[in-house]
Order: C-alpha cells, then sequence, then structure tokens
C-alpha cells in the first residue's frame, strides 16, 4: 500500500506535469528548429511569437465567451486556436516579408540574422504589451478536472489522492496530434519533401527547381501554428503573462539545442529530457521516500536538490554538457 | 559629409537635447537640470556598458546576450564590498562555513575536470567522475545548508546575510564611503570570472551557441541574487549603500555650502542635489574617458588589427597561426568586465540593490540596440548611441503621450480611441526600439558613426 501511495505522490506531482510541460516545450522546441534548419538562425523571437498567438486567442475566447459560445467540457481557447494560428501565420510572413526576405537575398551571416530577430522580438514584445498589457490573464474554461483528488481517493482507498486536471490531458493529446500530422507533413507530402531537401542542401533543392520562397512561407506558416499551440497549452496549464513567456526561450532553445538544432525527432526528446530534468531536480521527494523507504531511513529534509526557482539553472547545466560533450545534440543535428 | 565633421556634430546634437533638457520646459523637456543630470549619469553608465559590448562585437564578433547577467555581478561586487561584515555572520561560524562550502565545490568540480582529462578513457573513468561529483555535491550541500542556516537567522529583517569589508563597522560604515570605488574594479573582476566559465565552454562552437549560453548565465545570475539570502538579501534588496560622494543632508546642513549655492541662485536642496549628481558625473566622466582611451589604445594596436582580422576571416588568420578560440576568450572577458564595472558603478548612483530591477530587455537588449545603432567597432559611435539611446528611452513616454494628444485632439475625453492611445504610451518604448534597430541594421548597417 505505501508503494502504491509513493507512486500516486509521484504521478500527481512529477510523471503527468513533467509529461505535460513537456510536451509544451517540445511544440516551441520543434518551431525552433523547423526556423533553424530552413532559415539556418537561431529565432529569439519565438517566445514572443508564441507570446502572440496566444494573446490573440485570449482576446477571442474572450470575446466566444461573451456571446455565450463554449465548447462544451472543454476549454472554449480550443475553439479560438484556429483564428490564432491564422493570425500568427499572417503576422510571421508579413515579418518574413518586410524584415528577413532582405538578408536572405543579401546571405547575411546568420549573427545577423539572429541580431535582426532580437528586433522583431522588441517589436513582438510591444505588440503584446500594447493589446493586452503586461499582467497576468486566465483564461480556462470548461471543466477543470478529470478526476479530482477526493474522487480518485474514494474510488481506489488509498491515502493519497490523484489530480488529473482536463489541460494536462489535453496538452498531451493535442501535442501527439500535432506532432503526428508535422511528420506526416514533412514525410509524405510534397512539400513536406522539398522542405527537408531545402533543409538538407540548399543548392541541389534549387537545383531541381525547388521554390526557395514558397518552402520558406509554408515554414513560417508551420512554426506559427506550433507556437501558437504551445503558447495556448500552456496558458491554459499554467497562466499567460508576456514575460514569462518571454522567459521560456532558454528552456526552448535548451531542448532544441539537446536534441540536436535542426532535427524535429530530437527536438520532442530534447523537450522531455529538459522537462523532466527540471521536474525532477526541483521537487521535493520527501513524501516520495517517506512512503517508499523503512522508517528508519526516512528522511528528515525535504530531499529538494534544488529550490524550483533555479529551474532555468537546470535547462542550462543540460545546455553546458550536452555543448561540451556533445555539440551535435543527442540526435544529429546540423550544427557544429 | 566627412567622418571628420560627422563625429562632432552627432556628438554637438546629443549635447543640445540634454541642455534643452536642463533649460526649458516646452515640448516633452522638463527643464530641471536636476532630470538631465540623472539622465546623463546613467547614459555615461551605459556608455561603459556599450563600450564592452563593442569590444566583443565590434572588434571581435562575439554575440554576448548576457550583459545583464554581468552587470548585476558588478552590483554584487558594490554590496559585497561597501557593507559592513554582520555582526556575528563570521564569529557565530555561519561565513566561515558557506566559504568553505563554495571551495569543495569548486574543488569538486576541478577533481572531476582532472578525473576527465588524466585517467584513460572507459567505464573507470564515467564511474570515478560520476562518484565525485554525487558526493561532492552532498557534502557542499551539507556543509552550505548549515553555514546559510547560521547567516539568515541573524536578524533577518535588517540583516540575514554576510555583509561586506567595509571596515567602519554598522555604525560607522557610511564614512567609509569611499571604499566602494574598490567595487568598481572589483566587479570587472567578478564579471570577468563568469566570463572565463561560459568562454571556456561556447567560444569555439557556432555563434548562436555563445548567445544561447550568455542568455542562459545572465537569467541564473539574477536567480542566484534572487534567492541566496545570505549573499545580498536577495529579494528583500540592500538599501541605502554608502557612497563615495556627499550626502544631500550633510551638504544642507553645511552654513558655507548654501552660502555658495545662493549665490548661484539655487536653494539648498536643488543645489545639493545637483551637487551630488555633478560629483558622480565627474567620476563616471573619468572612468569612461580611461576605458576609452585604453580601448582606443587596443584598436589602434597590433592586438587590434589582429582582432579585427579574426573577426573579418578566422580561416585566414588561423592559417596565419593566430589562436583564434585564445584570442575569442580573452576579449570576451575584457568586454565582460567592463561591464561588471559599469554594473558596479550603477549599483553605487543607486545606493542599492534590487534583483527584481534586473530585466534582460533593458539591461541586455537596449544596450546592443546602442552599440548597432551607434555604430559598431567604433568606440565613440557605440558612446554616442548610449547617450542618444538611453535619452530617447527615458523621453520615448512624454514624446508618445504628446503624439496622442495631437492624434487624438479632437476627440472627447472618454473616447475610446482616446483612453486606449493613452493606456499605452507607457508601452511604446519596445517598440520604438526594436524599430529603430531594425531600420538602421537595414538601411545603414554600419551605424550613425562607421568603423574607419
Amino acid at each position: 500500500m505505501d508503494f502504491l501511495n509513493g507512486l500516486v505522490v509521484l504521478a500527481n506531482f512529477v510523471l503527468i506535469p513533467a509529461t505535460s510541460y513537456g510536451a509544451q516545450l517540445a511544440l516551441g522546441a520543434l518551431g525552433v528548429t523547423l526556423i533553424y534548419g530552413i532559415l539556418r538562425f537561431s529565432n529569439f523571437a519565438h517566445g514572443d511569437t508564441m507570446a502572440f498567438g496566444t494573446t490573440i486567442t485570449i482576446l477571442l475566447t474572450w470575446s466566444f465567451q461573451s456571446m455565450g459560445i463554449s465548447f462544451g467540457p472543454l476549454p472554449t481557447a480550443l475553439l479560438a486556436l484556429p483564428f490564432g494560428i491564422l493570425a500568427t501565420g499572417l503576422l510571421l510572413v508579413g515579418t518574413d516579408r518586410a524584415v528577413y526576405r532582405f538578408y536572405r537575398r543579401k546571405k547575411a551571416a546568420p549573427v545577423i540574422l539572429v541580431i535582426v530577430s532580437v528586433g522583431v522580438m522588441f517589436i513582438m514584445n510591444g505588440i503584446v504589451r500594447f493589446i493586452i498589457g503586461v499582467g497576468d490573464q486566465n483564461f480556462a474554461d470548461g471543466e477543470r478536472f478529470i478526476i479530482s483528488a477526493r474522487d480518485f481517493k474514494e474510488m481506489t482507498g488509498l491515502a493519497e489522492g490523484f489530480a488529473l486536471r482536463t489541460t494536462q490531458v489535453l496538452t498531451i493529446v493535442v501535442a501527439v496530434i500535432v506532432v503526428a500530422v508535422l511528420f506526416w507533413f514533412l514525410n509524405k507530402t510534397r512539400t513536406g519533401k522539398s522542405m527537408r531537401a531545402f533543409s538538407d542542401n540548399e543548392d541541389l533543392a534549387l537545383l531541381s527547381g525547388i521554390n526557395p520562397e514558397r518552402v520558406v512561407m509554408v515554414t513560417w506558416f508551420i512554426v506559427a501554428g506550433l507556437a501558437t499551440v504551445a503558447g495556448v497549452l500552456y496558458g491554459l496549464d499554467k497562466s499567460f503573462k508576456p514575460f514569462t513567456y518571454f522567459q521560456l526561450l532558454l528552456p526552448i532553445f535548451a531542448s532544441a539545442v539537446v536534441g540536436g538544432l535542426g532535427n524535429p525527432l530530437g527536438a520532442i526528446a530534447g523537450g522531455f529530457v529538459v522537462a523532466f530534468s527540471e521536474v525532477t531536480v526541483t521537487y521535493a521527494w520527501k513524501k516520495v521516500l517517506t512512503y517508499w523507504l523503512p522508517d528508519s531511513l526516512a528522511p528528515d529534509g525535504l530531499v529538494q536538490l534544488m529550490s524550483t526557482d533555479y529551474k532555468f539553472a537546470v535547462s542550462f547545466a543540460i545546455l553546458i554538457i550536452v555543448l561540451l560533450f556533445k555539440p551535435t545534440g543527442l540526435f544529429k543535428g546540423q550544427s557544429v | 559629409m566627412s567622418q571628420s565633421m560627422r563625429t562632432p556634430l552627432l556628438f554637438a546634437f546629443v549635447a543640445v537635447l540634454f541642455i534643452l533638457e536642463g533649460t526649458t520646459s516646452a515640448w516633452i523637456f522638463s527643464g530641471s537640470w536636476n532630470t538631465a543630470l540623472g539622465i546623463l549619469n546613467m547614459a555615461l553608465i551605459s556608455a561603459i556598458m556599450a563600450l564592452g559590448v563593442n569590444l566583443q562585437w565590434g572588434y571581435a564578433g562575439l554575440f554576448n546576450v548576457g550583459i545583464m547577467g554581468f552587470v548585476a555581478l558588478g552590483g554584487l561586487a558594490t554590496v559585497l564590498v561597501s557593507l559592513p561584515p554582520t555582526p556575528g555572520a563570521w564569529t557565530a561560524g555561519g561565513a566561515p562555513r558557506i566559504l568553505l562550502a563554495l571551495v569543495l565545490g569548486a574543488a569538486t568540480v576541478i577533481a572531476s575536470v582532472l578525473v576527465q582529462s588524466r585517467l584513460p578513457k572507459g567505464r573507470a573513468r564515467e564511474l570515478s567522475t560520476l562518484a565525485i561529483l554525487v558526493g561532492g555535491f552532498f557534502l557542499y550541500r551539507w556543509v552550505f545548508d548549515g553555514g546559510v542556516g547560521v547567516v539568515e537567522a541573524i536578524k533577518p529583517a535588517n540583516f540575514g546575510n554576510i555583509g561586506g569589508i567595509n571596515p567602519g563597522g554598522v555604525d560607522g560604515f557610511r564614512d567609509w564611503g569611499i571604499i566602494t570605488l574598490l567595487a568598481w574594479p572589483l566587479g570587472g573582476v567578478l564579471a570577468a570570472g563568469a566570463a572565463w566559465v561560459i568562454g571556456k565552454t561556447a567560444l569555439g562552437l557556432r555563434s548562436d551557441y555563445l548567445a544561447i549560453a550568455t542568455l542562459g548565465i545572465a537569467e541564473i545570475i539574477i536567480s542566484v541574487l534572487k534567492n541566496e539570502d545570505w549573499l545580498a538579501r536577495g529579494v528583500k534588496n540592500v538599501i541605502g549603500l554608502p557612497r563615495p560622494v556627499p550626502y544631500e543632508v550633510d551638504l544642507q546642513n553645511s552654513a558655507s555650502f548654501v552660502e555658495r549655492a545662493a549665490s548661484f541662485g539655487l536653494d539648498a536642496t536643488t543645489g545639493s542635489t545637483i551637487y551630488v549628481k555633478l560629483a558622480y558625473m565627474v567620476l563616471f566622466t573619468l572612468v569612461l574617458l580611461a576605458l576609452l582611451w585604453l580601448a582606443e589604445r587596443a584598436l589602434k594596436s597590433p592586438w587590434g588589427r589582429m582582432m579585427r582580422a579574426i573577426r573579418d576571416n578566422e580561416i585566414a588568420a588561423e592559417a596565419m597561426g593566430k589562436d583564434v578560440t585564445a584570442r575569442h576568450l580573452q576579449i570576451f572577458i575584457l568586454g565582460s568586465a567592463i561591464c561588471g564595472i559599469a554594473g558596479a558603478m550603477m549599483t553605487t548612483l543607486d545606493s542599492q540593490l534590487t534583483p527584481g530591477a534586473y530585466q534582460p530587455l533593458r539591461f541586455t537588449f537596449l544596450i546592443w540596440v546602442m552599440v548597432i545603432i551607434g555604430g559598431s567597432g567604433n568606440n565613440f559611435g557605440s558612446i554616442l548611441g548610449a547617450f542618444l539611446i538611453w535619452w530617447l528611452w527615458v523621453q520615448v513616454e512624454p514624446l508618445g503621450l504628446w503624439l496622442t494628444q495631437i492624434l487624438t485632439s479632437g476627440l472627447a475625453d472618454d473616447n475610446w480611441f482616446r483612453v486606449a492611445m493613452q493606456d499605452s504610451a507607457a508601452h511604446m518604448r519596445l517598440f520604438t526600439m526594436g524599430l529603430a534597430l531594425l531600420l538602421v541594421l537595414r538601411f545603414s548597417p554600419r551605424g550613425l558613426i562607421p568603423e574607419k
């Protein structure tokens, strides 16, 4: 019984939260890695792109709510999501036309494009603040729990409760669908194949008649979709605050680098590696260990390796270890 | 227009902006010398940061987005120097224990690096590295947590930290404000140490990796400052740091000063605040000029030419026998140290350390905007950019309000458009900075005063 109780605590505070956080990071890292693969620079504006997509979705969610439209037990934000993606896609393609295309034609060094993306980051950050301000926004509605802690206790008779929030399950389900569609697109469709060819060898791809502008435009739209979905899921699961989204840049970059920049499969693996390390290192293991260890060995302290505020340090440490020992990432990425 | 004409003209233009701020209250200006000098002092500090960034980016092409972290380390140096040692922190065995723990932590890392480099490759090497790291970590935490517990228990409302090295003691440390000057070079040393660690790992890889690694270290330094209460009281903030210039209150109480202020037509309060700001201005200008002289000398020396050769073509420089990674590490450390010095000066000016106030947009990316708009590779350009952009950063808000008033002058007070515009004037800053950066990058990528 003690073993089961410990397992329930572990699932409740480590496994489930880390899985949904990992799915959010993976979606974010996929966007970063796609831009890196096709456009060949690290996009510092990605966190703010996520914030923009989420902002539009939140505004639409509010107007849907005021019109009385709801999605039953699911959050209304899911209905607004496609419009958010569309708006973000238009913004990104517009940004590409107005800003990035010029440097692409000039074949500017990647670091120049990174600096340009910093400028874009400023502007997007400004736009988001114009629209929605700097405060915390909560826009989750619908059914809050699939299983609440009390129901679980009554059902199983265990001492520990296990709560499964709708947003957590939703995150995982949506992430699986999005990733499946993305891989189907990249591997089976003509456009997806031309994107992979362009990423592998630009000159050969151009020789075989692939239109680079079209590839770039499709990429921006896919990135808009990934960023908005990641942002909305993160916002539903936790809450929306523009500055938090900017800070997500670090774990997202860490995920993409750990997996190997430019490698979509690696981005997903990286997302989960970073999320699980963050949660396990900052979790206080006392309760679980008290259940699992014999009484004589029960710990006195919290058994927390690092305080929760150092979660950035975890992504950073992983990043450094990978850079030191395997600069191309766990899965073979493009960068050296 | 030739560049020899252009540079003095641009500097004169910026000087006019500051003089207008001090003399007239028309348009967006405040007409107060106090405000003008306040903006100028922060502009001087920003100019020093911009010099550091220009050293890294302009001379060597390194993209460092962790400036905020190095600036914050400088601020930490100011606290660790200018405060008196907290009574009891050293005698009750708290602070020595923390120091011991830090030494143990460093020893663990060094030991594992040695094992990695000395032992032959294989399972024995990996297992012993792991054993050293895990064992060292738990030993470190055990020693460390005990020390921190003792220090943080000392009157947490006032102290709870280890304090600094001010010899004046808790009662007389304000008389020793001059010691704060010592913190400026120390801030540079702290920042240089952090830069060495980062440079060792991330230099020599793709340029993007240095950017991501510096972004990370900056966030971590800030979270250390926020959470390690024993170090500088964390989010409880340290206020009332002693300073190297006189206090306004003392000046106002001095009869001779009040008399002298009156002879300029100033009352004692205004006179004393202006006097203090002028004193800071002189100190900061001296540091800026010294660093500028050094940077110019370095740029024109064979070392500076080698740096630019490496920046322009790494492969060719390597073929000529230059050690590219070592030179990059060197200049990365130098540039970060300059940012650390500026950070220590800023905390001295504010007389307080508030870790929550460090925002990457303000302390990292704004400095980048200054360097790029001013002219990367040219020290005078970076300084000009710092003055101009800092002035703009402060004035964008009144400018935005003025613009709002023009645009909405015909509308009623409660018109939704007018209300929305007035609310968003505060958010104009980031947008304007981003737009300025993109426009300069696109149409004048070499900046206002280009590299010669």
